[in-house]
């Protein structure tokens, strides 16, 4: 069954099966989103995709389409919720985009341009987070993870793998790699795993390469996080499921 | 020399004037008279109060993030910590680097010099040298001088602009970019950005001339005032290239005591520590360099425009090279000693920067793609370069998993501390030692340490080894108690 439901007043078709985000995006409409990725089942934990929902909250990247529903997105309530989420993940781990060699292809720092996020706002956190520099190939820098689970979901759905998993509950959940040891040299990751192309952010990173791309010429020194969603999102006639987010993207 | 204004013997006594903060230069640093009731001037200290602690949190980083990472230190020219970090990252990745990369660099380099001593000269100095150190205070700034000198102050702000084209054309932004990388550049200039840089570069090079005939007039118009002014003699340090010429990029260290005697030249810098060592004082997060084969009570040196353009053998452009000979000629050649031809010198440099960009720019090698260069890893990298301000040294240490596990800044203001120490205790007997003190004559003091263009913030390092020095004082300046600590970590109270 195909029908529409509406996006901040406009009519939004959509094909059996599609979440309210997958619509929205094939639509070209943008729905802010973090641990959303369009080759990957949507997981709905850093809610930077909250919308009400004739009337209620709800992660659009989880939440069925269906017709005749009424969805606000793009209105400043969310707005500033959404920046207040983006703003806590910045102060929750270390952030420092000055010298981060993801920066201008980080999609949370992309987001937060998108969010009109000026300042942190929070105290920061200053976690002790020690780099795991140990693979000969890859490096982890688990201070700016924001636990998303896409690299967890690549190497197990995609790699086979299982590498990366979360530890911890609260404020104290954190990423781990699957060996006794604790480090990465110990498991079976490799450059050409899925889990190296998938990371919103600067955790993952293959070693010796930093700054190699020149300022103007990153990812998101063109064109804005919103523009890009919209190019990667799968539309109806390509449902199989190629991806342009994660072309070049190693 | 004037090393017994260090340490009053008796401070307890004494009335103590502070300069806080010092204004018109890069970074946070204060001065410090302790004068007795006839205002005999007994101990005068420049203080720097601001910690950075770099050396300290670049252990465990990648070292490819280390050029990015270091030349926040500062604003004003993060070009300069960007390239001596990138040199040393060549070393650590075993790399010699392309033509491109290198003349990338280079351009990037000289863009940097030319905006700083702009910089310098017309916004920070010129407000001293053409109103009076002790004119009107509402007036001694760069919106008196826009509004005294129209003219000039658009200049040195046009100047000092393309200047940071030339950064942002290499690398990437004005402030803080990305060109530079362990083993060569990430882009090369086009054709198209050659040609937007080479529009205005005659006009440069005219107003750089013009600036230099200008720093020369201003001493010329106060000869005996300018040769006199915080006058010291001091051995000096700088890189040149292997001809002996000026070279702001790579060379080797030469070094000459006060007499000109050489005590040594060409030397290869990466075993720099066997000639250079650092030494610490409790009341100032600064470190003291000095020659090691002098010591560290007469081994500390000057470096900066005034050492490199009077201890060079030349200057490979001609322009700059005619200006340094006429320099060098002028008054019997006893300018070139002088605190306050430190601004001469660097006009000097401001046209040399301008000529090589000039020459670069016409090079075809800027348009190559062969950009980067990897050879095998080594262990240890120092990078070496002259900076605006003077000799910048940085060495890492990186281990097997390529994470920097040690490092050391010495940087162009911390080679100068002890040489600016002198300067402001030479001006402080020469204007202020048993006068009334007013405004016009403190700011003498800040003149003094303006004419080496300190960058305060850069300077500030040592974290853990630095022996302290706490003075509690009562409400007229005279010390109730004091608490400090020994570079052991002892803490010892005199009671």
């Amino acid at each position: 069954m195909t029908g529409t439901f509406q996006l901040d007043g406009a009519n939004i078709p959509f094909e059996p099966g599609q979440t309210v985000m997958q619509a929205a995006l094939a639509a070209g409409r943008y729905i802010p989103h973090l641990c959303y990725h369009p080759e990957f089942k949507p997981h709905g934990s850093c809610k930077v995709c909250t919308v009400k929902v004739n009337g209620r909250t709800m992660a659009s990247c989880t939440m069925p389409a269906e017709a005749g529903l009424k969805v606000e997105s793009n209105i400043e309530e969310l707005n500033g919720l959404r920046r207040t989420l983006v703003q806590m993940l910045f102060v929750e781990g270390n952030h420092f985009c000055p010298s981060c060699e993801a920066s201008g292809n980080c999609q949370l720092q992309a987001t937060a341009y998108a969010l009109q996020v000026m300042t942190p706002h929070y105290n920061q956190f200053f976690p002790d987070r020690p780099l795991d520099a140990s693979h000969p190939d890859i490096l982890l820098d688990y201070n700016r993870c924001i636990l998303c689970e896409l690299c967890v979901r690549a190497s197990s759905e995609v790699d086979g793998k299982n590498v990366f998993g979360l530890s911890g509950r609260g404020i104290t959940k954190h990423l781990i790699v699957n060996a006794e040891s604790g480090l990465l040299k110990d498991t079976g990751m490799a450059l050409t795993d899925k889990a190296m192309q998938v990371c919103p952010v600067g955790v993952i990173l293959k070693k010796g390469q930093g700054f190699s791309v020149p300022i103007g010429e990153r990812r998101y020194d063109q064109r804005p996080v919103s523009a890009q969603a919209l190019d990667d999102a799968p539309r109806p006639a390509d449902a199989s499921g190629s991806c342009a987010a994660c072309e070049g993207s190693s | 020399m004037n090393s017994d204004l260090e340490t009053a013997a008796h401070p307890e006594n004494l009335r103590r004037i502070a300069i806080d903060p010092v204004s018109r230069v890069e970074g946070h640093g204060k001065v410090t008279l302790l004068l007795d009731e006839n205002d005999r001037v007994h101990q005068v200290r420049l203080h720097i109060v601001e910690f950075r602690g770099f050396e300290k949190f670049i252990q465990g980083r990648p070292y490819w993030e280390a050029p990015v990472m270091v030349q926040r230190l500062c604003g004003i020219c993060p070009v300069s910590h960007h390239i001596a970090a990138s040199k040393a990252m060549d070393m650590i990745v075993g790399a010699a680097i392309t033509p491109t990369a290198e003349k990338v660099r280079r351009l990037m380099h000289y863009g940097q010099i030319l905006q700083s001593h702009a910089l310098h000269f017309f916004h920070l100095s010129a407000p001293d040298l053409l109103f009076g150190f002790d004119s009107d205070v509402a007036k001694r700034n760069i919106v008196g001088i826009a509004a005294a000198y129209p003219e000039l102050a658009k200049q040195g702000v046009l100047l000092r602009k393309y200047g940071q084209e030339v950064i942002r054309v290499t690398a990437g932004k004005r402030i803080h970019g990305t060109g530079s990388i362990p083993g060569g550049v990430n882009k090369n200039v086009s054709a198209e950005e050659r040609d937007y840089l080479l529009k205005d570069i005659g006009q440069i090079v005219a107003w750089s001339r013009e600036a230099v005939a200008m720093a020369r007039r201003l001493f010329e118009q106060n000869l005996d005032f300018y040769n006199a002014f915080g006058r010291f003699e001091a051995h000096t340090l700088n890189l040149v290239r292997a001809d002996g010429a000026l070279d702001l990029y790579h060379g080797g260290l030469r070094a000459r005591d006060l007499n000109g005697n050489t005590l040594f030249d060409h030397y290869d810098y990466s075993h720099y520590w066997d000639v250079i060592f650092e030494d610490v004082k409790p009341w100032s997060y600064m470190k003291f360099p000095f020659l090691r084969s002098l010591g560290p009570e007469t081994g500390w040196y000057r470096v900066g425009p005034l050492s490199r353009v009077t201890q060079c053998d030349f200057i490979p452009s001609p322009l700059a090279e005619a200006q340094r000979k006429e320099f060098m000629a002028f008054d019997t050649g006893r300018a070139a000693g002088a605190t306050l031809a430190f601004h001469w010198a660097r006009m000097i440099e401001m046209l040399h920067a301008a000529e090589v960009i000039h020459e670069l720019l016409l090079d075809p090698d800027l348009q190559g793609n062969d950009l980067v260069n990897t050879g095998k890893r080594q262990e240890r990298g120092v990078g070496v370069i002259e900076a605006p301000r003077g000799t910048l040294i940085h060495h890492y240490k990186v281990d097997d998993n390529d994470q920097i596990i040690r490092c050391n800044l010495i940087v162009s203001t911390t080679h100068n501390n002890q040489a600016m120490n002198e300067a402001i205790r030479q001006v402080a007997r020469q204007y202020i030692d048993g006068r009334k003190l007013t405004e016009g004559l403190l700011n003498h003091i800040e003149v003094a340490i303006r004419a080496f263009d300190p960058c305060l913030s850069c300077a500030t390092h040592a974290l853990g080894k630095m022996p302290l020095e706490v003075e509690l004082l009562d409400a007229e300046g005279s010390r109730v108690d004091m608490l400090t600590r020994a570079s052991d970590g002892a803490f010892c109270s005199p009671g």
